[in-house]
């Protein structure tokens, strides 16, 4: 007969506040199969897991039941403690007494602990169905796919490639560089965001393990953990980037003037065009939706002046397939759209901006030579307005979070428009400021005292136009009264906003993400840089807000997992996979149609002992099953078992309710 | 036509037995463990409460869920059942919760045919982020099923007698 422990853990007062733990464990004992249950202040603790190992070889346990917080967050921690005591670590069940009972009953002790009690007693159930299982080895392709070329993609796929691990580096835009090429300095040292960052673009490019594809998307990843098959759409650039030498004949005479995405639209492009000088790969792409050659047939300029016939009108997207065993994901962020604020007039008036555009215009290799302008006039403006928290924080209108990064950039556009404009005075109206970092508080010190920046603790309520001036009418929250500021220029910091197309990428790569559209991590404290599917993790901004510290933190910190993941040949894979009994195989192949891994196919077995006839059976490769479960569901003899949560198991716990 | 078969189809089940005073009605919730369990995770991180009549079961995907197992909670402990997955197209699985999704609609017309009221099992798509959607769904859910009273209909004792 099964000997079951029951180990309740009172998580501090988080769960004996609720329940109450003693009674649960004299629930417990009133079971047949429990030899033993006992409570523990921190189960989770070594002294806590000490006592599920001495409890295992004292009474002689069969399967055992850890009654704390819930599996998701524990399970692997009390399967070593039964491995450490010699127990085959899948013989464990974990009561989930805190996320479910605890935590949401907190009003009514009597029937959390009835409940808890129950929750106790189907693990006990479930676990005397509980069968040893053994991990399962499969082989590794040990290359990683990284998507995004912005500094968090590019920091991983260098980390990673240092380690001698080859990397497919894949960027919608024809340059990597990203956000961060956009930016002119960085705070809060004001490292040019050029000079700390092409080298590392050109060390991509030159890296003999990076394959760079610029101008392409992942379109479709299939497999599993170490062993992903990634297919990548690289879209037709026109430009055999072979032969081209990047000498710009092309895009100096095309006469197809677009704005210009680099430059958030301030000045125009050509049709033919590579993003930015420094851009790398520095090979022009012809964008197709305005090249007139493309769309009428009519001009072909750029051919005649390219010396060394690079541009092939006929050129078509091309499909890749890359076999790799890990992804990293990194596709930034994207500027909120401030319409909403029509009491600012945002597109009514030209001279309202956002963060992005002013950064644009005060970059050295920037459409303005560096200097901000107004939009409407193109003069220099002496009497700068900054807003913060322009849709964040503002459940309201735009999206509940702190963008967490516009204090810091604020304070810099403040000291960037002192050096620019010497006569100017910067404006800064703010809710809070959030400057909390390394050097943080005395950069904004700084920009506070060398540029004279006033800062103005309140929200603005109008803006509206006077003359050719902008009257920004808000409130001083310190002073208590109204202010109004004459501006010649407003600058929105805009909420940051995950990159838009974030949510078809996670369906496409079967990993979640949040109400905003930032990518989820596996956990939100231990597990920040993986995702809930093994093998693919994230870095920067596509999963929440971050500076570039952080960011290039969390990228590195990709590579490590991605390092750890490829350290040996072959990687231990969980035992929750589908089995077929032979004997009970009908040969239907309704489980190979469910399948969503390909990991079912048939095979012939005799018919009978020593027999020539054969009958067809359903086989489950088990390197590839992902343990789902949809074939044990649809199968109509019962002959499939998925392990670890087998019927007998699920319909112990129902019945023991 | 498949409309109106449908139309057809009424519960047999009658109110006809009073709750006694001291009833609580049990709920067996099955949930898949990337969504809907990650989101009752959530639930109780955010502290949100809700009724405490639900006990959970943790299957990997929504389409691990054997109708038999709904019909075998009702059978025996159940007096309402909550099956939730991931959102469709969201299914860590990739399609798994398609497949529950309809596996689901013909039990539930199985159920309807044999005399249990449609609030008695219910489906809901609760992701790992929707902590307050999940309070929500327990709470219909409670309501639903208090408002229907213990189920008698085919439990297993009764056939003992």
């Amino acid at each position: 007969m099964a000997r079951v422990g029951v180990f309740v853990c009172f998580c501090g007062a988080n769960i004996a506040d609720f329940v109450d733990v003693p009674t649960v464990v004299e629930e417990a004992k009133k079971i047949r199969e429990v030899k033993f249950a006992v409570d523990y202040k921190y189960m989770c603790s070594d002294p806590g897991q000490q006592m599920i190992r001495d409890a295992i070889v004292q009474y002689r346990l069969t399967s055992i039941v850890v009654a704390a917080c819930s599996p998701r967050m524990h399970e692997k921690t009390f399967r070593k403690a039964l491995s450490d005591a010699g127990m085959n670590p899948y013989l464990l069940e974990v009561a989930n007494i805190r996320e479910h009972s605890s935590w949401v009953h907190q009003k009514d002790k009597k029937a959390a602990t009835e409940k808890a009690g129950d929750l106790v007693r189907m693990a006990v159930a479930k676990s005397i169905a509980n069968e040893q299982l053994h991990e399962i080895s499969v082989p590794v392709t040990k290359r990683a796919l990284v998507i995004g070329g912005g500094i968090a993609g590019i920091q991983a796929a260098l980390d990673i490639a240092d380690a001698r691990i080859p990397v497919t580096l894949v960027e919608r835009s024809p340059s990597i560089g990203g956000r961060m090429a956009q930016l002119d300095e960085t705070f809060p040292t004001l490292d040019c965001s050029q000079c700390i960052l092409t080298p590392k673009m050109v060390d991509v490019a030159s890296h003999p393990y990076i394959e760079l594809i610029p101008y392409s998307e992942v379109i479709e990843l299939n497999g599993y953990v170490g062993n992903y098959k990634a297919r990548i759409r690289k879209k037709a650039s026109y430009v055999n980037f072979k032969s081209c030498t990047g000498c710009g004949a092309c895009w100096q005479k095309c006469p197809v003037k677009v704005p210009n995405e680099y430059n958030m639209g301030i000045d125009k492009r050509k049709a033919i065009y590579t993003p930015f000088p420094q851009a790398v790969p520095n090979k022009p792409v012809i964008d197709a939706e305005h090249c007139t050659m493309l769309l009428k047939g009519k001009c072909g300029i750029c051919a005649k002046f390219c010396e060394k016939g690079a541009i092939d009108f006929k050129m078509v997207d091309e499909v890749i397939e890359r076999e790799i065993g890990a992804v990293v994901v990194a596709t930034g962020y994207d500027l909120w759209d401030a319409t909403p604020y029509e009491e600012y007039g945002v597109g009514r008036y030209k001279d309202i901006i956002n963060s992005l555009e002013f950064e644009r215009m005060v970059s050295a290799n920037g459409p303005t030579g560096g200097l901000p302008i107004r939009p409407s006039d193109g003069k220099v403006p002496k009497s700068v307005v900054f807003i913060k928290c322009v849709g964040s924080r503002d459940k309201a209108k735009g999206i509940e979070f702190c963008s967490k990064i516009c204090c810091m950039y604020t304070a810099k556009h403040a000291i960037l428009l002192h050096h620019k404009v010497h006569d100017s005075r910067a404006y800064i109206f703010y809710m809070d400021i959030r400057a909390a970092g390394k050097g943080y508080e005395e950069f904004v010190n700084r920009a506070q005292v060398e540029t004279g920046a006033v800062y103005l603790r309140g929200r603005v309520s109008k803006i509206y136009q006077k003359g050719d001036k902008l009257m920004v009418r808000g409130e001083d929250g310190n002073l208590g009264q109204e202010v109004e500021v004459e501006a010649d220029l407003v600058v929105l910091a805009t909420a940051i906003v995950p990159y838009k197309e974030n949510p078809a990428l996670a369906r496409l790569l079967g990993i979640s993400y949040d109400k905003y559209g930032y990518l989820s991590e596996a956990h939100p404290k231990l597990r920040p840089v993986e995702t809930a599917k093994a093998g693919i993790f994230l870095a920067g901004c596509t999963q929440a807000p971050k500076d570039i510290p952080e960011t290039v933190a969390q990228a590195s910190a990709c590579a490590a997992k991605v390092c750890g993941l490829f350290a040996g040949d072959t990687m231990k894979k969980d035992p929750m996979v589908s089995t077929v009994n032979k004997e009970f195989c009908s040969g239907c192949q309704n489980c190979v149609t469910v399948c969503p891994y390909q990991a079912i196919v048939t095979e012939d077995i005799p018919l009978g002992h020593g027999a020539k006839e054969t009958r067809t059976v359903a086989k489950i490769n088990e390197g590839v099953c992902q343990g789902c479960g949809s074939c044990v569901a649809i199968c109509r003899s019962m002959a499939i078992n998925l392990a670890g949560f087998t019927d007998p198991q699920i319909i112990n716990e129902i019945v023991a309710i | 036509m498949e409309a109106e078969v449908k139309d057809k189809i009424v519960s047999i089940e009658k109110p006809e037995i009073i709750a006694p005073p001291d009833w609580k009605p049990v709920i067996v919730g099955i949930l898949c463990n990337w969504c809907s369990y990650a989101g009752s995770d959530l639930t109780g991180t955010s502290r949100m409460q809700y009724p405490p009549n639900i006990r959970i079961i943790r299957v990997p995907c929504s389409s691990r869920v054997d109708p038999w197992f709904i019909i075998k909670a009702l059978q025996t402990t159940a007096d309402g059942v909550l099956i939730s997955g991931c959102h469709p197209g969201d299914c860590h699985y990739i399609s798994g919760n398609y497949y529950a999704r309809r596996r689901f609609l013909v039990t539930k017309e199985l159920l309807k045919m044999v005399g249990f009221h449609e609030h008695r099992v219910q489906f809901s798509w609760v992701s790992a982020a929707e902590g307050a959607k999940f309070a929500q769904v327990v709470k219909k859910v409670t309501d639903d099923v208090v408002k229907l009273g213990p189920l008698h209909l085919y439990k297993k004792e009764n056939f003992n007698k």
